[in-house]
C-alpha cells in the first residue's frame, strides 16, 4: 500500500512537469499554477481510490487535462483550418534540414537544437488552437503514448492520430515563420520537393 | 521492404514508438540503405528533442512549490509524518511548525 507521504513525494517530483505543461495549456502563470494546485487537490482527495500499479504520472496528467478542458471549456471548437493541406510532412526538413552543408562548424543535430530558442518553441506550442495543442503537448513534450492521451482526452485513437498529424504540422509551419522573422532563412536555397 | 513513401509516411508513428517490432525492423532496413530517408528521420527526431527539452524549460517559483505541498493537507490521515518524514524528498527540513505563518516581507 503506497503511504500517504510517499504519495505526495512521488507526486512532487511531477510537479515541474505538470507546471510547464499548465503554462503551455493554460497560456499564463497564474492560471497555470491555480491549475496544477487544484489537480494536487484533486490526486489527494482520489488518493484513497488511487489503485497501487497505477502510473502516478499518467493519472495526474489525466486529472490536470481533465481539469483543464472542463474548466476553460477547451477544445470544443474545430479550429479554422487554413492552408494547412500544403504543408508537407517534411515542411521543415526540406527548408532547414539542408543547412548543415553550408556550415561545417557544428553537427546538425547540434545546430537544430540551437537554432529554436526556448521561447519560440514555447510560443509555437501555445500558438496551436487547443484541439491540436494538447495532444501535441501531451505527445512531443510529455512523452504519452496515443492510447494514453486518448484517454485523457476522452477521444478514440485515430482521433488523436490526426490531431497530432495536423498540429506538428502546423508547429513545423510557426516555428518556420519565427526562424524567417529573425532572418535566419534564406529562402533562395529551399528547393522544396514537390 | 519499404520504399522512401512508405518509410516516410511511418515517420511519426517511428519516432512515436508506436510501431510494431516488424515495421520498425523493416524502417530500420530502409533507413540503412537510404541517406535521403535517414537524414529526414534523424532531423525530426532531433526536433523532438529540441521541443521536448525546450518546452519544459521553465522555472517553478519556490513559493509555489510550497503551496503546492499545501494541497496534500491534513484532512486525511497522514500516516506516520514525524516518523518519516525523510520520505518526503522535496521537504526541507528547516519549518518543524507546519502552521505558522510566513511573512516574507
Amino acid at each position: 500500500m503506497t503511504t500517504a507521504s510517499a504519495f505526495t513525494a512521488d507526486a512532487m517530483q511531477f510537479a515541474p512537469q505538470l507546471f510547464s505543461t499548465a503554462l503551455r495549456m493554460t497560456r499564463n502563470r497564474a492560471d497555470a499554477e491555480d491549475l496544477v494546485q487544484e489537480t494536487f487537490v484533486k490526486a489527494w482527495r482520489s488518493f484513497a481510490t488511487f489503485q497501487e500499479g497505477t502510473n502516478l504520472r499518467a493519472w495526474l496528467f489525466r486529472i490536470m487535462t481533465n481539469t483543464f478542458i472542463n474548466k476553460y471549456n477547451a477544445q470544443q471548437r474545430r479550429p479554422q483550418e487554413t492552408e494547412l493541406d500544403e504543408v508537407e510532412e517534411l515542411f521543415l526538413f526540406r527548408r532547414l534540414g539542408a543547412f548543415d552543408q553550408s556550415k561545417m562548424t557544428q553537427s546538425a543535430e547540434d545546430q537544430l537544437l540551437e537554432f529554436f530558442t526556448d521561447d519560440e518553441v514555447k510560443a509555437a506550442i501555445e500558438e496551436l488552437p487547443e484541439m491540436f495543442r494538447l495532444p501535441v503537448l501531451l505527445s512531443d513534450v510529455d512523452g504519452f503514448s496515443y492510447k494514453e492521451i486518448a484517454e485523457m482526452l476522452d477521444v478514440p485513437i485515430g482521433t488523436v492520430m490526426s490531431r497530432l498529424h495536423r498540429g506538428r504540422k502546423m508547429m513545423q509551419k510557426l516555428l518556420y515563420e519565427y526562424a524567417k522573422k529573425r532572418g535566419l532563412v534564406d529562402e533562395s536555397l529551399i528547393s522544396p520537393q514537390e | 521492404m519499404a520504399d522512401c513513401q512508405e518509410t516516410l509516411n511511418e515517420l511519426n508513428r517511428y519516432l512515436d514508438e508506436e510501431l510494431s517490432a516488424d515495421r520498425v525492423e523493416e524502417i530500420l532496413d530502409h533507413l540503412k540503405k537510404c541517406t535521403d530517408c535517414q537524414e529526414a528521420f534523424e532531423f525530426h527526431a532531433v526536433l523532438r528533442v529540441t521541443i521536448r527539452t525546450k518546452a519544459q524549460r521553465d522555472e517553478i517559483p519556490e513559493d509555489f512549490i510550497e503551496r503546492l505541498r499545501g494541497c496534500f493537507g491534513d484532512d486525511i490521515i497522514d500516516d506516520d509524518r514525524a516518523g518519516d518524514g525523510g520520505v518526503i524528498t522535496l521537504e526541507r527540513p528547516d519549518d518543524e511548525d507546519e502552521n505558522q505563518d510566513d511573512e516574507d516581507l
